[in-house]
């Protein structure tokens, strides 16, 4: 039996076969429920729309570390989930180009200059999403809608401005204006769900996230089912929210950074200039979450009370 | 309801390869090589010397100090060597090799004590102490010295450990199915020299055959209980168990005394009983010998010495291609490098993986999925204290509570980024050790 040479690493000599490529594929394969969605409601030129993104993204991932002499990991998948979230965040009608130069943003300013995978404090399609929307404010509020593919209004435009409702059935499916994948409440929430049942994202930072929009709404004397449904929250509490990069570590810090964003939305939609408020108020929570970390370190098993 | 702790994870546990299997009672080895440190204290003196002729139970080395258990010879022969040898808990131990006189005589000085009824509690303390009983979960910890705690710790409640956690071993399924009175013997004896009324025997409930067998050995005992427990790993760890079993949580640096509670594994129990019935010192143990990589999983009724060799050539050999062989189980088992190693008192388990099983994925960045965080059992943040010890933050890693890890491997088990987290820890755990001796 001598001729053997048996490897000696430390234990746990076995692992479960998680990775970071199979936590990277199932939320893009998750995402692909408000994608075709997306694609059901505004045609070909969201499928393209995203393609574009997607390639935008992983290209400009893979040449920023060609350039740094690192090695290229586009196939770990982050840069395709990036490039996906951030084509459902656009309008369908945007010209492609506007929407490549968000996805290199996206991934140069909000990913690698940080370091890469892992090192960002922000979440990388909301930065290329917030700096599309500063840069190009006209073509980054241009709604289709969905039955006619004439332009028009977001029912949370039609809300602030005229204070009218949409029709609930309208919203939960996604038959209205918007960006490309915030339509299909319902797709969005059954690709949730999946990565719940998965286990790659957790109920935590969505849970309250949403339950405290609701329950503000409802306090404020707005209609919260309305303001559950429309504009980009579901997508935003579901798929970015719960990027683990940018999302505390610890089960309070995660209720805290869910209530903290349901907060700045409602401030941002009910008060501020914009209709809308989940990107920027996703992008604060992210700023605040190394501040929470920090105070909601858990109490350890067997730790008496210290100081 | 079953009984359970927060966090823990759910690797596949593979003990069908062995559960089912009686324990065999290995060949007679031809040579043993044993260390005289197989416990957490001070190595034992060797008191034969080259050419001594020895016999089956006779002490052959002494142990000095409080904390230390003295060991004895497993087979009858002649001494051959008194020197260092490598050790299955890693670096060279001083060892008496022992050559087979195929014989296998029993000591002279091996005596049948008093039935249980009729031991004092000092006289049980000591029997335990002169048959050199340590802890058999693995750790090895001195077992008369659990018994006698210093004035002013209480004891209340005795759990026997039989949730046998870690994957693939069934050492202690097996014995807790065929030897159930054994076991209990061997708690009453615990609670009659601590004076304690409450036992609990803990089982995990994927083992439905020993929980049986223990809940009918334990039918007419009054003041024992059996507990089942969750199947979730590390159940069997200390404090996890003690938390699971009483809701007490053992204070941070403390141990299970300082919740009035005393933890011994079901094998020890069993040592104890056999000291009890025959006076024999402790010079075999069952041991699962399984895995991918070998050909014949059995569980083992091996002498103390045995090399790790002879072990696996009585089942079978290697199977295919063999990437580790671990001394306990897959979670917190030590990696072999060589096979002249012999089994100890504290060798549950023999576990050949074949290379296919053994993970050596690359390690990516950390992207705080926390699923560490959420498998800790002891609810610290191992993503954070491994990022401390890649940078040498030793004093944070400290404040972040380095030194509770219980180096269970839940972390590094569920990391997605394959980063070695309770490798990292450890290394931290080292430091900050280091640099409180200085």
């Amino acid at each position: 039996m001598g001729e053997f040479k048996f490897i000696t690493t430390s234990s746990p000599h076995i692992h479960s076969g998680e990775s970071v490529q199979k936590i990277m594929f199932n939320v893009a394969g998750a995402l692909l429920l408000p994608t075709a969605a997306g694609i059901y409601f505004f045609g070909m030129r969201a499928l393209v729309l995203v393609i574009i993104t997607t390639l935008a993204a992983v290209l400009t991932e893979a040449i920023f570390q060609k350039l740094r002499g690192k090695p290229i990991t586009v196939w770990d998948g982050s840069a395709m989930v990036t490039g996906i979230l951030l084509a459902l965040n656009l309008p369908p009608g945007l010209p492609l180009w506007m929407a490549v130069v968000g996805a290199a943003i996206a991934i140069s300013l909000g990913k690698q200059v940080y370091g890469g995978l892992g090192m960002n404090p922000f979440n990388p399609a909301l930065i290329g999403r917030v700096f599309l929307m500063i840069t190009f404010p006209v073509q980054m509020t241009t709604w289709i809608n969905p039955v006619d593919g004439t332009t028009g209004a977001t029912p949370l435009q039609i809300m602030k401005m005229q204070g009218v409702s949409t029709d609930y059935v309208k919203l939960f499916l996604g038959n209205i204006g918007g960006s490309l994948g915030e339509t299909s409440a319902l797709m969005i929430i059954l690709g949730g769900l999946y990565l719940l049942y998965k286990g790659y994202i957790e109920w935590r930072i969505p849970g309250f996230y949403l339950g405290a929009v609701a329950i503000l709404s409802v306090i404020l004397g707005r209609d919260p089912i309305f303001e559950l449904l429309s504009g980009g929250l579901m997508l935003g509490a579901f798929f970015m929210a719960t990027d683990m990069v940018t999302s505390p570590i610890s089960r309070l810090g995660k209720i805290i950074f869910g209530i903290g964003a349901g907060i700045f939305t409602v401030i941002i939609r009910f008060y501020g200039g914009y209709p809308e408020g989940v990107s920027f108020s996703i992008l604060l929570m992210n700023a605040f979450t190394p501040v929470i970390n920090r105070y909601t370190v858990p109490r350890i098993y067997g730790e008496v009370k210290v100081r | 309801m079953l009984k359970t702790f927060r966090g823990g994870i759910h690797p596949p546990y593979n003990k069908d390869f062995t559960k089912h299997k009686p324990v065999e009672r290995a060949k007679l080895p031809d040579r043993v090589i044993i260390p005289m440190s197989q416990h957490v204290g001070a190595p034992c003196e060797p008191i034969v010397k080259v050419g001594d002729l020895v016999k089956k139970g006779q002490k052959i080395g002494e142990a000095k100090a409080f904390v230390s258990a003295p060991i004895h010879a497993s087979i009858s022969g002649k001494v051959t060597a008194v020197e260092p040898k490598p050790h299955p808990g890693g670096g060279m131990v001083m060892s008496v090799v022992i050559e087979s006189d195929g014989k296998d005589e029993l000591f002279e000085g091996i005596k049948t004590p008093k039935p249980l009824a009729e031991l004092t509690p000092d006289e049980i303390k000591n029997l335990i102490r002169e048959s050199g009983i340590v802890g058999m979960g693995g750790a090895g910890f001195p077992t008369q010295v659990k018994l006698s705690p210093p004035p002013g710790k209480t004891i209340d409640t005795i759990i026997v450990n039989g949730a046998e956690c870690e994957p693939y071993l069934t050492a202690d399924h097996r014995l807790m199915v065929e030897r159930p009175d054994d076991v209990v013997l061997g708690l009453e004896a615990i609670m009659k020299a601590t004076g304690v009324k409450n036992g609990y025997i803990a089982i995990e409930e994927n083992k439905p055959d020993a929980i049986e067998a223990i809940r009918k050995a334990i039918q007419a005992k009054d003041g024992i209980e059996l507990v089942e427990l969750a199947t979730k790993y590390p159940q069997g760890g200390e404090k996890q168990l003690i938390n699971a079993v009483t809701g007490r949580e053992v204070p941070s640096g403390g141990l299970p005394m300082d919740v009035h509670v005393i933890v011994d594994n079901a094998g020890t129990c069993a040592a104890i009983a056999n000291a009890i019935k025959t006076g024999m010192p402790l010079v075999e143990r069952i041991t699962t010998v399984t895995g991918t990589g070998v050909n014949e999983p059995k569980n083992l009724l091996i002498r103390v010495g045995t090399p790790f060799s002879e072990i696996i050539e009585q089942c079978g050999g290697f199977k295919g291609e063999v990437g580790k062989v671990i001394m306990g189980g897959p979670m917190m088992g030590l990696a072999q490098s060589v096979l002249d190693v012999p089994a100890v008192k504290g060798t549950s388990g023999i576990l050949v993986l074949a290379k296919n099983d053994v993970n050596l994925s690359e390690q990516s960045p950390c992207i705080r999925c926390a699923r560490c965080v959420d498998a800790c059992p002891i609810h610290l943040l191992p993503t954070t204290l491994g990022k401390f010890a890649e940078r040498g933050m030793w004093t944070e890693a400290e404040e972040y509570h380095a030194l509770d890890c219980i180096e269970c491997g839940c972390c590094a088990y569920v990391c997605a980024a394959h980063i070695p987290l309770t490798q990292l820890i450890r290394l931290a755990k080292n430091h900050i050790v280091a640099s409180k001796k200085k």
